[in-house]
């Protein structure tokens, strides 16, 4: 899903550089509110942990395997701009150094997979979480549906740039159907994979979950043992 | 009168997740003493040492640095305070976050508005002090173990603190890197604060030992006679490692 | 998403888990040429105004490819680079090439046939296109990541303007990302070790419950590195190096490279 060089014209390239850049510098304006000080470090081993889990397979079937996308989860844990940022550099330092994604493809990528991946993830999230009881499990739930969502989501961004931009001869309607259909199924692995991972985080550190914060309570003062 | 370097009153603190780790700890320390601080895992140890330079925010208590409060919400004030206690993490790899030796050594006198020339004498002697000086142009992660450790002391030791604070410094060291680090730390003329499970190497460095114990002190006295209170080691979850003894 | 086993292979043994080699280093070449001495900011142009010409040009235009491919491959000889690392190295866009390739046999409009097999000439076109501007894109990034350190390149891209939150995310990323891997690298080892192997979707608790360990520990690293910083004075900006100044003779060495591949393109139109 990593787009290439060469495969999205260049003015719809542009097109999305812009919007691409226009949404880090939000992001990067939302994570310095949200985050304080404390954001560069966190969410640079964020975007460590982004990266390294995604090199993580989750087997499927006979020498298939899939990995995880990580924009619902990422929005889930640490907030969505910190989310986004983290998604954002993983891309950057994909397509620099390894080549994965092209350099002129980054503005595409980042908005299918930092932007849209984390923010329908995270709205999902919200809107669920606000249906079901104030209860752990439900963080877990609307975390898994955010998951399942979000992929789907992102996949449907690639759809919108080959149809305005796209240079293979295959037509929208296909790659609409096959892009989603396959990135429905994509999804199921993701949600489950994000609720797991979510609800092991919730077990025992549930305070570092951004969707989720706890209370604070008084005191005791001892004078022995 | 010269003031302590370290004067803590009451401290008390609970996590944000509810649990409570300190209840009310009292403690003195007097310029140029070296100070255990013993306990058991979970006896609110890191977190006493978080408090130290302001890193917790003091909720409950006070503490003082050379007679001035740690105050989280004096912006200015604190700066001076984290110049001034100099904390080195169990963990080097935490402390060592830039991309080169050299440039992790400059990090803190850099922030205390150091630049040029007079910046690269201060890492330079630094380096020097931990007998890391060639090591200056590497990346933190070609280093061995007891390496980085040595480095991250020199981080520290480049803010020329009033306290240096050593959580666990001699863990995962072989001996002769635990031996160098001794020697380091005996050459330094500052008040030295050091958390540790290594009875030995208390006994060896320092002249005073603390317990701390489920978040408030127990113990505080001579390391000789801690370290020889059979009773007070048992109740508190410490042992001298086999066929170590002191008379 | 989906990766194919192959695509997962080659980011593994890139990143290894050998202590004392990061991520930039492995991919970096050391090497003493023109192309590694050219300050990073510049590099990064010049690849960026590459691209541009390459990808307005159009395929049927089969002789500038040619004549594209040819500077690469001048690039990789003169940067000394093994042409066989480049090609290791571009195995990465094996998917892409995959979807390119049924191009051909799908779609609508004029058909041909090359022996018993049918195919459509758009489709036939368009796969090549991808192809080629896929792997010159591929090409010209591994030459960049294999002439400079990763470290370089962050900060070629801050000297592009790269806003600081981004960069320091990014160097905080170059130094965690081997003791974050090496963790995990740790803990399949310790899963395997019990005999676990993950073969099938009913494992995917026991590796998700992996991922969230990880998260925690990376979690709490970052929170530990932040209380280090703090501890030794720092607000928020990390000290950066005295910008210097490039001289025009840099650039115009570093832009030789686009500038022959604009120039024919500009060639070939006005001949046409």
């Amino acid at each position: 899903m990593h787009i290439p060089d060469g495969f999205i014209d260049l003015p719809t390239s542009g097109i999305f550089a812009a919007a691409s850049a226009a949404g880090i510098a939000l992001s990067l304006k939302g994570a310095k509110k949200s985050l304080d000080e404390k954001s560069a470090p966190l969410a640079g081993l964020t975007a460590t942990f982004i990266f390294a889990v995604q090199m993580l397979n989750f087997p499927v079937a006979a020498g298939t395997s899939g990995h995880l996308l990580g924009g619902a989860l990422a929005a889930v844990l640490v907030g969505p701009y910190a989310a986004t940022l983290a998604l954002s550099v993983v891309l950057l330092m994909q397509s620099f150094l390894f080549a994965d994604g092209g350099l002129s493809a980054l503005g595409l990528n980042i908005f299918n997979m930092a932007f849209i991946g984390v923010w329908v993830g995270y709205g999902f999230f919200l809107l669920i979480r606000k249906l079901l009881p104030k209860t752990k499990s439900s963080i877990t739930i609307a975390a898994s549906i955010a998951g399942l969502l979000s992929v789907p989501a992102a996949a449907t961004g690639f759809v919108l740039q080959y149809a305005i931009g796209g240079t293979a001869t295959f037509s929208v309607q296909t790659v609409l159907a096959a892009m989603v259909g396959t990135h429905v199924l994509i999804g199921i692995g993701e949600a489950i994979i994000t609720g797991l991972a979510v609800g092991a985080v919730m077990a025992s550190r549930s305070d570092l979950v951004y969707g989720w914060r706890g209370n604070s309570s008084l005191l005791e003062i001892r004078k022995s043992i | 009168m010269l003031e302590p370097s370290l004067k803590i009153e009451e401290l008390a603190f609970a996590y944000p997740d509810g649990n409570q780790a300190l209840f009310g700890v009292n403690l003195v320390i007097n310029k140029g003493e070296r100070v255990a601080l013993l306990g058991p895992n979970g006896a609110g140890k890191t977190t006493l040492v978080m408090h130290l330079n302001g890193i917790h925010e003091t909720t409950h208590g006070k503490i003082f640095v050379s007679g001035q409060l740690v105050d989280a919400q004096d912006k200015e004030g604190l700066k001076k305070i984290r110049s001034q206690v100099g904390i080195v993490f169990q963990d080097p790899d935490d402390q060592l976050f830039m991309p080169t030796v050299g440039e992790d050594v400059a990090f803190g006198p850099y922030n205390m508005g150091l630049r040029g020339a007079e910046l690269e004498k201060v890492v330079t002697k630094a380096l020097a002090l931990v007998g890391m000086s060639e090591y200056k142009d590497r990346p933190p992660h070609h280093l061995s173990f007891g390496q980085r450790r040595r480095v991250a002391v020199a981080t520290v030791l480049a803010m020329k603190p009033e306290i240096l604070v050593l959580d666990e410094p001699s863990s995962n060291l072989d001996p002769a890197s635990r031996r160098e680090l001794a020697d380091i730390l005996r050459s330094l003329d500052v008040t030295v604060v050091m958390v540790t499970h290594d009875m030995p190497y208390a006994y060896e460095l320092c002249e005073r030992a603390v317990i701390l114990s489920q978040g408030i002190i127990v113990a505080d006295d001579k390391t000789k006679n801690v370290l020889t209170n059979e009773k007070l080691l048992k109740d508190n979850r410490l042992e001298l490692p086999v066929g170590f003894s002191i008379n | 998403m989906v990766r194919n086993i192959n695509k997962i292979e080659i980011s593994h043994t890139e990143l290894g888990h050998h202590h004392g080699h990061d991520v930039g280093e492995r991919l970096y070449l050391h090497r003493h040429s023109i192309v590694h001495s050219l300050p990073p900011h510049v590099k990064i142009v010049a690849a960026f105004m590459f691209l541009f010409v390459v990808i307005s040009t159009s395929i049927t235009q089969w002789q500038l490819f040619i004549f594209y491919f040819s500077l690469i491959l001048l690039t990789l000889t003169v940067a000394k680079i093994p042409i066989k690392l480049a090609a290791t190295r571009s195995l990465i866009e094996i998917p892409f090439v995959l979807f390119a390739v049924l191009m051909p046999f799908f779609g609508t409009g004029e058909q041909f046939s090359i022996g018993p097999v049918d195919l459509y000439r758009a489709g036939l076109l368009a796969g090549l296109s991808i192809v080629g501007k896929g792997t010159i894109g591929v090409l010209i990034a591994i030459i960049l990541s294999t002439s400079t350190t990763a470290r370089e390149i962050l900060r070629g891209l801050e000297k592009l303007k790269l806003p600081q939150l981004m960069v320091q995310i990014a160097s905080f990323m170059l130094r965690y990302v081997n003791v974050v891997t090496d963790e995990m690298e740790r803990m399949r080892v310790a899963r395997a070790s019990r005999g676990f192997e993950a073969t099938g979707i009913k494992h995917w608790k026991i590796l998700a419950t992996a991922a969230a360990a990880l998260f925690i520990r990376s979690y709490e690293r970052g929170e530990r590195v932040h209380l280090a910083m703090l501890s030794r004075g720092y607000d928020g900006v990390l000290p950066h190096e005295e910008v210097t100044k490039v001289s025009v003779k840099i650039w115009i060495k570093a832009l030789t490279l686009p500038f022959l591949a604009l120039l024919a393109h500009l060639l070939m139109i006005v001949w046409k």
